[in-house]
């Protein structure tokens, strides 16, 4: 038979399905066809000559992960990341959809630039959900076309890097927001006191010399926003990679108070705390810093209790001249989807997170969070996109061998349980563990 | 290829100084030995056909002048290099101008720079050694060591004595190097100053650190007043007004009275007069800052003679 690029029948057999949307924590086999999942059964049930098969005895089959936050840095940052080198990376940790940031050059705050990432050409192995800008060229004082972007392709806005700083425009675009039912995705960060800080104020700043940025210069902006998003009914706020207690508490209130307000939290801040940061070493340079004990046990404790609706990698790559410089110079940002899944079964599974909600915060709960309707479960007709990965397997982290075009990452040489072994997306295996 | 060593946890060439907070106790108490047999009046070719790199990214009267000094005492020569008026202006990076300096036949390099963390940087890319002669806001250890020597030519050890250090110790790697290079040689330290140049956090540095919001409470009983430099321009930042500052915290004659009788009244310079200390204060017969800035030939003397491998 002539193969051609249309993904034929896959059947997975034997693994331990888990998918926290279905309600579903069983043995059973499952049948992707056309891009779809087509059957989901008990082993042995599904009656079918699949083109191809794989044996899952032993493994966990969940719904394809969904990253909320990564940058791709294309247009622009090609040496960097490209979209092609950003996406294998991602299938490699298991991502069968990435939402990339709109900081790239120019910044991707029209619906040209939506599409042209979005476009064939760009090498994309995993699917590929653009965030537009929320005002133009980020600057914060413009708001783009919410619906033209929304068109185009986007899933949420976002001036992701900086925050929407003024209170007005916040407002504007929440209010845009709740009147076409789109995410504003905000990174909160009042830059205002955070001029020339490069980690998070504590003892550590303290002994290092450098500037601390404070909690509340992250919770401060959360709980204005948790209250702008309180005011027009439908809005939607995302809060990017929370990082403290305080923003918690905020958006905790917002929760309750039936506001539409969602969050995620990226694997360094719940694995890693400032105390962390030695010798002055930049791959522990990212923004939001890395922040106190006490900050992470609260951000597990919200990880725990359903709090927090996603777990995102804030994968930020970037070039070697941009990071072996001073600290305070150095660019913010680690890479993150390649130990991702890793780090989430090392350290969530040791504070007693059961296996299946570790999956929701990677699957259905980033799907809900922006709406990507039939991904992040399994239930037929669902998109095909699943990740096969051993939860037991132990291994280290090489950072050399990272699919990404960049190595910056304090995790190279980390000792990590649970291993992505296959990567499905719309029905065809993008990645295999080797 | 010199030995490598590993000081906070970097690794650089035997013979860097990076900071006082990694150093064993007997490390400063053997360059502070050193440096007692160290004259520059006279002078001892130990490290004749040595060149010693003095890469300067900050302005500095007494640090970079007495490390030449020093250098030159030795029978080094020195260059100096100075961030205006260099590649550095054109955009060159730390670690381009470190193997710059390399290439052209350097033995080691004494750094200052704006960024903390700067020389750890430096030394853990080159094989020679690197001195930290003040790095932004982390450590300036030749100054803790020099001040460490100075109060033992007074005093028969640390231990015991009762040091305050008053001013701005947020942005002081004075302070960060003074307190450790104290704390391990077992004296007790009391931080006197506003709350924005003397945050709480501060006592996290150490153990047994003390913080002390009254400059009289603090300065009483004392056998070092250690004065900082105050900044107007980072006061103004703080929003701390000057003159509250000077009613509370100068060092005047009426407060230095409160310290012991025999008590030190030190400032690592440079000083502003009529702001952190009086006139009267920096000449009164306890002063000895001018004491310190003559002992930084003798202790950098002994700094470059350890990193060059001739300490003898």
């Amino acid at each position: 038979m002539a193969k051609d690029n249309r993904p034929g029948s896959l059947l997975i057999r034997g693994g331990r399905v888990i998918d926290p949307l279905a309600r579903v924590d069983a043995l059973m086999d499952v049948l992707l066809r056309d891009g779809q999942v087509s059957e989901i059964a008990p082993p042995n049930k599904i009656r079918v000559n699949a083109d191809e098969k794989i044996d899952a005895r032993g493994l966990i089959v969940a719904p394809g992960f969904i990253d909320l936050h990564a940058h791709l840095r294309e247009p622009g940052q090609g040496y960097k990341e490209t979209i092609a080198s950003g996406t294998a990376a991602a299938a490699a940790g298991g991502f069968t959809s990435v939402c990339c940031m709109p900081n790239t050059t120019p910044v991707l705050d029209s619906p040209e630039w939506v599409t042209w990432v979005r476009q064939p050409q760009r090498g994309a192995v995993v699917n590929v959900f653009p965030v537009a800008a929320a005002t133009q060229a980020s600057k914060g004082a413009v708001l783009t076309d919410f619906r033209a972007l929304q068109r185009a392709g986007a899933v949420a806005v976002s001036d992701d890097g900086k925050p929407v700083l003024s209170e007005t425009t916040m407002r504007d675009a929440l209010r845009a927001s709740a009147e076409i039912n789109f995410p504003v995705v905000q990174h909160a960060e009042d830059t205002r006191i955070t001029q020339n800080c490069s980690m998070n104020e504590g003892p550590t700043s303290f002994r290092l010399g450098l500037r601390g940025m404070s909690v509340m210069a992250e919770a401060g902006i959360v709980d204005r926003d948790v209250q702008l998003a309180q005011q027009f009914n439908g809005a939607r706020l995302h809060v990017a990679h929370v990082s403290t207690g305080e923003a918690l508490k905020s958006i905790r209130r917002g929760k309750k108070n039936r506001a539409r307000v969602t969050c995620e939290v990226t694997p360094h801040h719940f694995a890693l705390t400032d105390a962390d940061i030695r010798d002055y070493d930049t791959n522990f340079k990212m923004n939001p810093p890395l922040r106190s004990a006490e900050d992470r046990e609260a951000l597990l404790a919200a990880l725990a209790d359903g709090t927090v609706d996603a777990i995102a990698t804030d994968h930020a790559p970037h070039a070697l001249h941009e990071k072996i410089i001073e600290f305070d110079r150095a660019a913010f940002g680690i890479t993150g989807f390649e130990t991702a899944l890793g780090l989430a079964i090392s350290v969530l599974h040791a504070h007693r997170i059961p296996l299946a909600r570790i999956i929701e915060l990677f699957t259905s709960g980033p799907a809900r969070v922006l709406d990507l309707r039939g991904r992040g479960t399994l239930l037929r007709g669902s998109h095909a996109d699943v990740t096969i990965f051993d939860p037991k397997k132990r291994w280290t982290f090489d950072a050399a061998k990272s699919r990404s075009k960049s190595h910056n990452t304090p995790f190279d040489g980390r000792q990590l349980t649970g291993k992505v072994v296959a990567t499905i997306v719309g029905g065809k295996i993008v990645h295999r563990a080797g | 290829m010199p030995a490598t060593q590993r000081q906070n946890g970097i690794k650089s060439a035997r013979g860097s100084l990076l900071g006082i907070e990694h150093m064993p106790v007997a490390e400063i108490n053997a360059l502070v030995q050193l440096a007692r047999k160290m004259n520059p009046q006279k002078p001892r070719p130990l490290l004749k056909g040595k060149r010693v790199l003095l890469l300067f990214y900050e302005p500095s009267t007494r640090t970079r002048t007495s490390f030449e000094i020093a250098a030159k005492s030795l029978g080094a020569t020195t260059t100096v290099v100075l961030s205006s008026g260099s590649s550095i202006e054109k955009g060159e990076s730390l670690l381009d101008t470190a193997y710059t300096l390399r290439a052209v036949g350097a033995d080691a390099i004494v750094v200052r720079h704006p960024n903390s963390g700067a020389p750890h940087l430096m030394a853990s890319h080159v094989d020679i050694p690197v001195i930290n002669a003040g790095d932004g806001m982390h450590e300036h250890p030749t100054q803790a060591l020099l001040d460490g020597y100075t109060i033992l030519r007074h005093k028969k050890k640390l231990a015991g004595l009762q040091v305050t250090i008053v001013g701005d110790v947020y942005h002081s790697r004075v302070a960060r190097s003074a307190i450790h290079l104290l704390s391990k040689s077992g004296a007790k330290i009391t931080l006197c100053g506003p709350p924005e140049l003397v945050p709480d956090v501060a006592t996290t540095l150490v153990d047994g650190l003390r913080i002390s919001r009254s400059c009289e409470e603090a300065v009483r009983g004392a056998d070092i007043v250690m004065v900082l430099r105050v900044q107007r321009e980072r006061l103004a930042g703080l929003k701390v007004s000057l003159p509250d500052y000077i009613s509370r915290y100068q060092i005047t004659m009426a407060r230095l009275r409160l310290a012991k009788s025999d008590a030190l009244l030190m400032h690592p310079g440079p000083i502003i007069r009529g702001l952190e200390l009086t006139w009267d204060v920096a000449d009164c017969p306890q002063s000895v800052i001018v004491e310190e800035v003559k002992n930084g030939v003798p202790l950098r003397m002994a700094v470059l003679a350890r990193a060059l491998g001739k300490a003898r």
